[in-house]
């Protein structure tokens, strides 16, 4: 064991082939590691005393209390996969979330937090925390199966046969660590995401085709409005005292069709190649969605493979758990890239609609300079005939 | 074309009738207008059902022409409104009545008859309830146009037009005017032949002309450019609709585009006022088209008793040379009659006694007929050169008007569309 100081996580010996009895506990090494009831063996499989009373904390240096084993039954009942467990009443809740990544010299893994909370008299509090990686679930499941081997321990990759109801109770994360489901169960969290990407896309596409439409509608008007203005100018040659005042609405309407071509440029320029690159920029998003869900792919038929296997069992297959540690970082850097992604949206979008805004602004008020200034003009009366 | 206003050198200061001189003078501020002494309104307009001359059943519009006499503003007590109910065709009957009756005057014209010049959202229905509102609008204008006009406010028949309900029609009938009217063909073989027409209305003639033509050019044009801005507000209005289902998705971004769209959507309703509003520009230059019409009336008329004049003085001078002829017993010139006496013999001295005495009294006549025409002719020149010199100044004087106002629906249209996209441009920077 290694003698780390309190608070570091600490390489945990592998579970091999030894009796329970002989094995010690997984986390029973120094007194910073942190122990809970919910990997405590049934009574008849004692824990070495000492750990009970040490001091425990999680790696974050949290102290946590030591508790009596509770029993492992009741876990038992907990994690068997009936259907009426739906209808029970319960007095042990457990959740597992949280996954974190540790880096060490000789390798990297991840920890999940698992939390238990329960009204029984065998704990001692009526809440837990700890800390446990993915290794440490595969010896509990291998130390319950080699006890009871009458009771039906759920093989890992059971949760996929029982289907959603269960994992949703279980926690979101766990389904990083049960793994074995098909990918038409993923998890809700990034098909959350999928289905946002997907609307979303959908919903530029339109604002697309409308703004293009409208500069359509805004070119046709231009057309019409370039024959306006001089027909107002040829009636003014027709004209003596409304000479003036005809040729100043045709210039008028002249400035206007300067602007209203300004605006259209300006639209066409600026406006949709932001939104048309948005629209590819939820394509590359998709895309790394679906790779994501590859790589839990490989995971988990690694997985399937492996628990095939039966003579490999109980010793963890270190490709498997690296497998499984992929998929943790994809996920998280997934994440964090979304809500970078999410963050960058709202200000660019904040900024191309304000600009539209902007953009349809100056052209009123160009348009506007232009009529306010030839009202003098038509208010004029005349010097002499 | 440039109009001849600026060189009235046959108008003389002093005028015959009411007409005014030269110097801009708005007619109602005459004494003697009928507009200053009573108020006119045509206040409703109503759909009814009866019988054609023909007996079949038809559909038409009656309008309510309601007529109080002004009060002067000391005494406050208002006095009773009469009413009554003519339909188009009857004010109609009106115009042509003023028109064949008062040629020298540049009659005032009625709305049109059908909707034309529509763009897609206005309807071209005659029965449409905005084109009857619009119609009505135009036919009190008409009447108001009547009754300020210095001459034509005089006039009986248009008194009882807006007096007397039954047997106006009968009345109008009995002074005969639809006699008086010139034919078409004759006015049309009169502008073709006339060889010395006073060269002011030739010119007003293509000022007319250009006028009617390039009014139509711009109501046209006009047409398409407010088909073609109602498009451009109309498909804002899907901003609306795509926005509120993005903000759906969206956990800060929604309110901001939720109320965003909301403006996009005030943004596209607002086109219908702004262009329901513009109509009315539309009618003021329609009335001047229309208006363009009796300005060329005015110029027939002058160009008709022009040719007539100009044909009795070249009877009279062949009457004249025949008289000669006979009684020198040379020809001159080359005749008919001329041929077949020398073919068939020469008549006798009474007989051409006979014959020059005849001529001798035609010419009598002749010149008598000359002298009056004349008489007419210059007459007619001066009294409705007056009266163009006032629809002159009116015309600048309206479309003028019509112009600032056209600006300010502009102005307008550009303040509404600064303060929609202000609002957008707020919601968004709330995003």
């Amino acid at each position: 064991m290694s003698g780390a100081a309190p608070g570091a996580p600490k390489p945990l010996p592998s579970s091999g082939p030894k009796s329970l009895r002989e094995m010690p506990h997984p986390l029973a090494t120094s007194s910073s590691e942190e122990m809970g009831p919910a990997l405590s063996p049934s009574p008849d499989l004692l824990l070495p005393r000492g750990i009970a009373d040490k001091d425990l904390s999680l790696p974050n240096g949290t102290p946590v209390d030591t508790s009596s084993p509770a029993s492992s039954s009741s876990l038992l009942n907990r994690l068997q996969l009936d259907d009426d467990l739906d209808g029970e009443t319960r007095d042990l809740f457990v959740t597992v979330d949280d996954p974190k990544k540790h880096v060490c010299t000789m390798e990297t893994y991840i920890t999940y937090r698992v939390t238990t909370k329960t009204t029984r008299a065998e704990f001692d509090l009526p809440e837990y925390s700890v800390r446990r990686r993915y290794q440490d679930f595969d010896w509990l499941r291998n130390k319950l199966e080699e006890s009871q081997p009458t009771h039906l321990i759920p093989d890992l990759n059971a949760y996929k046969k029982q289907g959603m109801a269960l994992l949703s109770k279980m926690g979101e994360s766990v389904k990083y660590v049960t793994g074995g489901y098909k990918l038409r169960s993923r998890p809700l969290e990034f098909a959350a995401i999928g289905e946002y990407l997907d609307t979303f896309s959908l919903k530029l596409g339109t604002i697309d085709r409308i703004a293009q439409r409208i500069i359509k509608e805004q070119l046709e008007y231009l057309v019409e409005l370039r024959e306006y203005g001089p027909v107002y100018s040829t009636w003014g040659g027709l004209e003596v005292e409304l000479s003036e005042p005809l040729e100043g609405v045709s210039a008028c309407i002249g400035n206007c069709c300067t602007a209203l071509e300004e605006l259209s440029e300006d639209m066409t320029e600026d406006f949709l190649p932001v939104l048309r690159e948005y629209i590819l920029y939820s394509e590359s998003m998709k895309n790394v969605l679906k790779r994501r869900d590859q790589v839990q792919a490989e995971y988990e038929a690694k997985l399937e493979a492996v628990a095939l296997k039966k003579e490999d069992r109980p010793k963890v297959p270190t490709d498997v758990e690296k497998c499984q540690d992929r998929v943790e970082c994809f996920n998280a850097d997934l994440k964090a890239d979304m809500e970078r992604w999410q963050n960058n949206k709202r200000q660019d979008f904040r900024q191309l609609l304000m600009g539209m805004a902007d953009k349809n602004i100056q052209y009123y008020e160009k348009c506007l300079t232009a009529w306010e200034s030839i009202i003098p003009l038509l208010q004029d009366k005349p010097e002499t005939k | 074309m440039e109009s001849s206003e600026a060189e009235p050198s046959e108008s003389r200061p002093e005028e015959d009738g009411a007409a005014p001189g030269s110097e801009p003078q708005p007619p109602d501020t005459m004494e003697d207008c009928l507009a200053k002494k009573m108020e006119i309104t045509v206040s409703e307009a109503e759909k009814r059902t009866g019988r054609n001359a023909m007996n079949m059943q038809e559909t038409y519009t009656a309008y309510l022409i309601e007529t109080r006499a002004v009060e002067s503003q000391n005494e406050g007590q208002c006095s009773p409104v009469d009413s009554l109910w003519r339909r188009y065709s009857e004010f109609e009957l009106l115009r042509n009545y003023l028109l064949v009756t008062y040629p020298h005057i540049v009659v005032p014209p009625l709305p049109e008859k059908r909707a034309d010049f529509v763009w897609h959202k206005l309807s071209a229905d005659n029965m449409d309830p905005d084109f009857v509102e619009r119609r009505r609008i135009g036919l009190e204008n008409f009447l108001l146009r009547v009754a300020s006009h210095p001459v034509l406010c005089q006039d009986k028949i248009f008194y009882s037009f807006l007096t007397q309900e039954g047997g106006w029609k009968e009345m109008v009938n009995e002074t005969g005017f639809q006699l008086k009217a010139d034919s078409r063909l004759k006015a049309l073989n009169a502008t073709f032949r006339v060889k010395n027409p006073d060269k002011r209305f030739t010119e007003l003639k293509h000022y007319s002309d250009e006028l009617q033509s390039v009014i139509s050019h711009l109501l046209r044009v006009r047409a398409r450019v407010a088909d073609r801005l109602y498009g451009v507000y109309k498909v804002h209005g899907n901003y609306g609709r795509v926005f509120s289902e993005w903000s759906a998705i969206e956990k800060e971004m929604g309110d901001g585009l939720q109320s965003a769209g909301h403006h996009m959507d005030v943004y596209a309703a607002s086109i219908d006022d702004i262009l329901e509003e513009e109509e009315h520009y539309a009618d003021q230059l329609k009335e001047y088209l229309f208006y363009a019409e009796a300005l060329r009336a005015v110029c027939r008329k002058h160009e008709l008793m022009q040719y007539d004049l100009e044909m009795a003085a070249q009877d009279l001078t062949s009457k004249k040379q025949q008289c000669e002829e006979l009684a020198t017993g040379t020809m001159r010139t080359f005749s008919l009659k001329g041929m077949t006496s020398k073919l068939f013999g020469q008549e006798t001295p009474e007989q051409r006694e006979a014959k020059i005495k005849i001529l001798e009294e035609q010419i009598q006549e002749g010149e008598e007929q000359l002298k009056s025409k004349n008489l007419e002719g210059r007459d007619f020149v001066k009294s409705a050169w007056a009266d163009i010199e006032r629809f002159k100044e009116q015309k600048n004087r309206d479309l003028k008007e019509a112009l600032i106002s056209y600006a300010v629906m502009q102005i307008s249209m550009c303040k509404k569309g600064i303060q929609v996209w202000t609002n957008a441009k707020e919601c968004f920077s709330k995003m």
